[in-house]
């Protein structure tokens, strides 16, 4: 029944999608300056169509209906019910519905919000739109279908892979679509600005906020994934350079070098042609990273089950988005010659752009390198984090001065005067640093220069916040989360030169002296919970020096659906340091495994995230006062 | 002419790319190293632990069978299986090499003076490059051949007590 009432749904919106996209080439035909009004209904009821099925896809998943292929490999009775529900969008399939949700509601939103935009500029972003909602409409009805049955109707489910019943991970993935799937609204946008000849400030302004929103939405859901990552893979890292999170990081590079070129664009009218790549390359790379991520020809610690006939679904889908693009490029495009003073806002924000371009080939080179060695040459290899550490942390350096110094340099033309404002921040900043140095201990050269100029910038960001202040002149947006930024960095400096880590095995009753550290291992006890046994342990730390005295209790949880053993952290977070504990068991011995890990300013690093997609928030906010 | 060669080569390289994707996606199966049964492992060159050594092909000739196995002293489920290869290590038929992977030496040493050495030749492979040239992906794993090199079984995760008798009846054949 449900399946039936999925598939219908499904086909209905496919059918509705070429609907649109006829009724907007008749309509760019016909003289009128004004949009049929029926398209406005067609894109409403096409999103409220989608939405409408993946709510019954979540009903099946809330009351276990394993008549549904989907349900029954991803879901079991004994689950609670946030991760029956998030369940839902857990599997390749749901999240593919996830995907369509965002394109559709996204298109409908576009529409209504550019109307006082030509009507052919919008109706070739609709149609462009509508030609990708097609696409994955047609990948998931008859590649990766939700509402697939399976006969007969097993009993039980298999139950979600326990490492993914976690809140953290339950909302990654609706940020993290909002985040690249919402990059396709200004794919389309571009294609249809290059079709209609509408271009300039005007194209500028109306894609802007969608690329705030986008990109505020990724920062959240690259951060909800490394949260999760580090409380529940159990390594105490937070980033790991793994293909995924590679995945995730590419159209983050590719928006922040975006919304950065639009400013140009809506202010001096330049760059219009790199704004054009920037719009295509974002969506191109985030469905290449959906190709990487769920076709299986990467490996990863955390890929989809893979299946190479999806791989070449999307391999299909995205030549055609790539060839498509350029063709169009090609055909349309017009070397202009910038004019650009060297020493203007202009180029600052083009440095800026060259950065994020050599971020974004260093990581893509990183991730997809291996399957050019392996096709090419047979041979196999793997890149790692030292490639990433080696090639990306210097070059964070200089871009780190340049960020403190490019937001306040002039449109057009600019003079510095402030020189000895910026020596005396830099002497500042060293001295900060060797104070750190002097503080705790020596760490390396590389780590000082990062240290240095991240401080850099936040005390030049400090200064320009208070300069607003004092002229009443906010710029909130910016100042906020370039000084997130800084404090990104600069506690990750810290938090990678100052943790420390220690391997050990203890018996119930044993203690461990670890600097000026106590482990006790003090109790361990077997408890019931509804879907899972847990073994938990109960360690005391203590250091007299400092009074501290704590109970972390690490747990191996045995889970039966599907039967699997996770080693779940224990952590106590804190505003200086995390302490974090995990233990394994050693079998036929007494012995456990205990790593044991002080962690200074993890705090930190996530709210300095945070508040870095609040600069985009706020300044959407703004926009939004101005009335766009 | 200058325009339509810059707009070729971007085509051919993207055309470049997506083959190579195409390729890359049929070509999946060949990180499932459990397909190497059957094959002949050639080019061993290995450090020896301790001396200056090298281990290669003729060391395991001499053996009717080896077991190569993959282990590391942080390696947790190499605990579990380090009891069976105990246990092979009484066995006429068989001898063990087993490869150190990715470890300091001291730990590995301790290791085993903790729990027993299995092995009768130890090979480390600091950096793990020879041990991913032989198809391994996680250790531990082990390799089970016989005296012309030939792979006759993998197993991919910690050796149990099934996989112990499957050797066991293997080997006296």
């Amino acid at each position: 029944m449900i399946s039936n009432f999925g598939n219908t749904i499904l086909f209905i919106s496919a059918f509705l999608s070429s609907f649109i996209i006829y009724i907007s080439f008749k309509n760019l035909k016909e003289d009128k300056t004004v949009l049929k009004k029926n398209i406005y209904q067609l894109c409403l009821l096409q999103s409220t169509l989608i939405i409408l099925s993946f709510f019954i896809l979540i009903s099946a998943f809330i009351t276990s209906d394993f008549s549904l292929i989907t349900v029954y490999q991803n879901s079991h009775t004994l689950k609670p019910l946030l991760y029956k529900i998030s369940g839902a969008w857990g599997n390749h399939e749901g999240s593919l519905l996830l995907w369509l949700i965002i394109l559709t509601v996204f298109s409908f939103l576009f529409l209504v919000y550019n109307n006082n935009h030509p009507k052919n500029y919008r109706l070739y972003t609709l149609i462009t739109q509508n030609f990708l909602i097609l696409g994955f409409l047609f990948f998931l009805i008859f590649n990766s279908n939700p509402f697939s049955l399976v006969s007969p109707i097993p009993k039980e489910g298999l139950g979600l892979n326990p490492i993914l019943q976690d809140p953290a991970l339950a909302i990654h993935p609706p940020l993290l679509y909002i985040g690249f799937v919402g990059s396709s609204i200004y794919f389309s946008a571009a294609i249809s600005s290059m079709l209609s000849n509408y271009q300039g400030k005007l194209f500028a302004q109306s894609i802007k906020n969608w690329v705030l929103i986008s990109w505020s939405f990724q920062t959240i859901g690259i951060l909800a994934g490394s949260i999760w990552a580090y409380y529940e893979l159990g390594w105490g890292g937070f980033w790991f350079w793994d293909p995924v999170e590679n995945a995730s990081l590419l159209p983050w590079f590719a928006m922040t070098a975006l919304f950065h070129s639009l400013k140009v664009l809506e202010k001096r009218n330049l760059f219009y042609f790199w704004v054009i790549i920037l719009c295509i390359i974002t969506f191109i790379l985030s469905v290449t990273g959906t190709f990487l991520v769920r076709s299986g020809i990467l490996n990863s610690v955390h890929t989809f089950a893979n299946d190479p006939s999806r791989g070449l679904y999307i391999l299909l889908f995205l030549s055609l988005l790539i060839f498509g693009s350029i063709f169009i490029l090609f055909k349309k495009f017009q070397l202009n010659d910038y004019r650009i003073n060297p020493n203007s806002k202009e180029t600052f924000i083009l440095v800026n752009n060259w950065f994020m371009i050599f971020y974004l080939i260093t990581v893509l080179l990183g991730t997809i390198y291996p399957i050019f060695t392996e096709v090419l040459t047979n041979h196999k290899v793997s890149v790692g984090p030292p490639f990433y550490n080696i090639v990306i942390i210097p070059i964070v350096v200089i871009f780190l001065f340049l960020m403190s110094i490019g937001p306040n340099v002039k449109w057009i033309k600019n003079k510095f005067e402030n020189y000895n404002l910026l020596i005396k921040i830099l002497l500042a900043s060293v001295l900060i640093n060797f104070s750190i140095v002097f503080l705790f201990k020596s760490y390396s050269l590389i780590s000082n220069f990062i240290i240095i100029s991240s401080i850099f910038l936040i005390i030049s960001t400090t200064l320009d916040f208070y300069k607003c202040i004092k002229k009443k002149k906010f710029n909130f947006p910016r100042l906020t989360s370039h000084l997130a930024f800084g404090f990104m960095v600069f506690f990750i400096g810290i938090n990678h030169n100052f943790s420390f880590e220690k391997d050990f095995n203890l018996r119930l009753g044993d203690k461990e002296k670890i600097e000026n550290y106590t482990v006790e291992f003090k109790n361990l006890n077997l408890e019931e919970f509804k879907n899972y046994k847990a073994i938990i342990g109960k360690f005391i730390i203590e250091n007299y020096d400092k009074k501290l005295n704590l109970t972390l209790s690490p747990e191996i949880r045995i889970y039966e659906n599907p039967n699997t053993l996770t080693y779940e952290a224990s952590i106590r977070s804190g505003l200086l340091k995390d302490y974090y504990i995990t233990m394994s068991n050693i079998d036929r011995s007494e012995y456990y495994n205990v790593k044991f890990q002080k962690k200074p300013f993890m705090m930190w690093i996530w709210i300095s995230v945070i508040f870095i997609s609040i600069g985009g928030f706020i300044r959407l906010f703004e926009n939004e006062k101005k009335n766009y | 002419m200058k325009k339509k060669i810059i707009k070729t080569s971007i085509t051919l390289f993207f055309l470049f790319i997506t083959l190579v994707f195409f390729i890359g996606l049929n070509k999946n199966s060949v990180y499932d190293t459990t397909n190497l049964v059957g094959e002949k492992l050639t080019h061993i060159n290995l450090n020896h632990f301790s001396k200056n050594l090298k281990i290669t092909e003729q060391d395991l000739k001499k053996n009717n069978f080896n077991l190569i196995n993959f282990w590391s002293s942080w390696c947790g489920p190499c605990r579990d299986e380090h009891p069976f290869l105990l246990r092979l290590k009484d066995e006429n038929n068989i001898n063990l090499l087993g490869v150190n992977f990715k470890d300091k030496k001291n730990n590995a040493l301790k290791f085993l003076r903790e729990f027993g050495n299995p092995y009768d030749l130890i090979a480390e492979d600091k950096f793990g490059k020879n041990s991913v040239n032989l198809g391994i992906y996680g250790i531990p794993e082990s390799i089970l051949i016989n005296k012309d090199l030939i792979i006759i079984k993998k197993f991919i995760g910690p050796i149990t007590e099934e996989d112990f008798k499957y050797i066991v009846t293997a080997i006296n054949k």
